[in-house]
């Protein structure tokens, strides 16, 4: 059913449709409104046989799943940000365990300085720690992650993360196809656990793993996200079969077949580079993108697939790892590693703590990597005169103290000042 | 595409004002995306939110930079912020208030749009009237209709009644504020 509903909104009732039995979560922005939608449903009873569980933290969000879960519930939660390293022992935990929790990150940057804001920052300081985790290019893809994700942590009982960036999409209003109930039933059957905790046969999870079985038990854990690699396309396959959409799979490409300039970005920017790559393909320019939704498993041999046709590969992203640079750029390296004929690789950094990317910005990269590519991480539309300032003063007093403070302060003289300055 | 930006106050209803928009050009079949500045907002503090209007889907995540038409909430804030950044040459400007541009000291710059294309609005007057309370969303939606014709009154009617849908006699209120709106701005001349 066609809705004009919030991102959030349309999430909660998405994974109300999925049943999910407990859910449990720590309010933080701006992943608040989807837990505030599921809890209304269960407060309403549209969603039944679900407990929603007050905690008081993350790290008992997490927690909560993880005894749920292994107690044979399907169980959600939902996170950002701080609120995700808060319960950091508990992601390792699930994923170690192999319980199918499904959580939803509404991606935000990660302090100090505090922001609230949008970036991959937080995805980014898991992504080693055994979760699938898929990315959401738009609203009606957020809502259908979450419909694959549950069906596909419980085939290989391993947790998923379903990463939605936040505000831009969680707090945007727009169309949304919401599906029936029967149509994901079908889709998603019961949850049957590969283990269980049962008073009647009582079982041991989580026992202490010592150096003779640990790198087994890892393994298997990096084995079976292998399998998800082929599982992710198939599950994709069927929900288009069933739902008549394009959602979830490893990648998706865009104008991608000619291209001699590919780009590669994860979650909601994707949608303004096909808005810029419409307008420079109209210039002639022969620009195509990759859009990756699997993050975890990473799809190294599909991506090489299709970047080996191109000379130049611009890889966008909203993290850095500081003292390397992108980890997704990392990533494509990886996916290129001992190819003969790979192409050019360069690194941009955008979007950091909700910056706005803008296509006028992506036109001048975009042009930028095919006459005078860079080496190491770009940061798109870094205010270069900001730095330097910073910089210098840094290098002449010895107390300078602290950074952000100094920035804020050179903007607020900034804007005080005459135009002409 | 259509691209509408809104500034009010914190507290004024910026984001459900632009929500609402979205809502009547769903009705119509459109795309529609509405979405807020994303700050941590205060009362009072001025505030800008956004809805894109569109046939095909709307796939720009960029804030809208050179909006087709502004809605201002609080005459006031043409002091305080550039409510015109952007503004396209042949967009539109609603404004909330009984004085006229040129006691808002705008005078030379919308002399430079379009005639009939800038237009003020007693909206908070109507909302006393209508509401009893100074909301002035409904009544500028209704006017904003009237001023651009990008989605028909019945479509915002019926888009207040669905945001209102949970309080008795609030959602008839605002569809009586925004039609007594639109009828006076369709009434008057533009160089009122």
């Amino acid at each position: 059913m066609l809705k004009q509903i919030e991102g959030s909104h349309a999430m909660a009732e998405g994974i109300a449709l999925c049943r999910p039995e407990v859910i449990c979560a720590y309010p933080i922005t701006p992943q608040t409104h989807i837990v505030e939608g599921v809890g209304e449903l269960v407060r309403t009873g549209d969603l039944k046989n679900c407990e929603f569980i007050n905690v008081e933290s993350e790290f008992a969000a997490l927690s909560v799943a993880i005894g749920a879960s292994a107690a044979g519930a399907r169980a959600y939660t939902a996170t950002s940000s701080q609120g995700l390293l808060f319960m950091a022992e508990a992601v390792y935990n699930a994923a170690g365990l192999g319980l199918p929790i499904v959580m939803t990150l509404g991606n935000r940057a990660i302090g100090a300085p505090i922001n609230i804001w949008n970036d991959h920052s937080d995805a980014m300081s898991m992504s080693d720690a055994g979760w699938l985790q898929l990315f959401a290019e738009t609203n009606q893809e957020a809502v259908d992650l979450h419909i694959q994700a549950f069906r596909l942590a419980e085939e290989l009982s391993m947790p998923a993360m379903v990463c939605v960036d936040g505000f831009i999409l969680t707090h945007a209003v727009e169309r949304i196809d919401i599906p029936s109930q029967a149509d994901v039933d079908a889709f998603l059957p019961p949850y049957e656990p590969v283990q269980v905790l049962d008073p009647a046969d009582p079982i041991t999870i989580g026992a202490m793993v010592g150096p003779d079985a640990f790198t087994e038990v890892r393994f298997l854990q990096h084995y079976k996200q292998n399998l998800a690699l082929r599982l992710l396309p198939e599950l994709a396959a069927e929900f288009k079969q069933r739902f008549g959409r394009d959602s979830g799979g490893l990648l998706r490409t865009y104008r991608a077949d000619d291209a001699e300039l590919l780009v590669v970005a994860m979650g909601s920017i994707n949608g303004t580079i096909k808005d810029t790559i419409d307008e420079m393909r109209a210039d002639g320019v022969r620009i195509g993108l990759v859009t990756l939704v699997a993050f975890r498993p990473f799809p190294a041999a599909a991506l090489r697939e299709h970047l080996v046709r191109a000379q130049n590969v611009v890889v966008v992203e909203k993290c850095i790892s500081v003292g390397m640079g992108g980890p997704l750029a990392n990533h494509v390296d990886l996916a290129l590693r001992n190819t003969a004929g790979a192409p050019q690789v360069h690194s941009v950094i955008a979007g950091l703590g909700g910056r706005p990317v803008t296509r006028a910005s992506l036109h001048k990269l975009f042009r930028r990597a095919l006459v005078q590519p860079w080496e190491g991480a770009h940061f798109l539309d870094l205010d270069e005169k900001l730095v330097a300032k910073e910089l210098h003063r840094a290098r002449k007093v010895r107390r300078s103290g602290p950074t952000a403070e100094n920035i804020l302060r050179q903007l607020a003289q900034r804007a005080a000042l005459p135009a002409a300055e | 595409m259509f691209q509408v930006r809104f500034h009010g106050r914190g507290g004024q209803g910026v984001v459900t004002a632009a929500e609402v928009l979205s809502y009547a050009a769903f009705l119509e079949g459109k795309h529609a995306q509405a979405f807020p500045s994303f700050g941590s907002e205060r009362t009072g503090a001025p505030v800008v939110s956004f809805c894109r209007i569109d046939d095909k889907e709307i796939r720009l995540r960029e804030p809208i930079l050179e909006p087709d038409a502004l809605i201002v909430q609080d005459p006031t804030l043409i002091k305080a912020v550039d409510v015109f950044q952007g503004l396209r040459r042949d967009g539109y400007l609603l404004v909330n208030t009984t004085r006229s541009f040129a006691d808002l000291h705008v005078a030379d710059r919308v002399a430079a749009m379009p005639l009939g294309h800038a237009r003020t609005v007693a909206a908070s007057e109507l909302a006393v009237k209508h509401i009893g309370r100074p909301l002035p969303n409904a009544a500028l939606l209704g006017s904003f209709a009237a001023l651009t014709g990008l989605v028909r009154i019945e479509s915002v009617e019926a888009a207040i009644r669905h945001a209102f849908a949970d309080k008795v006699g609030v959602g008839d209120a605002n569809v009586a504020a925004a039609r007594a709106s639109y009828e006076a701005l369709a009434a008057t001349p533009a160089a009122a």
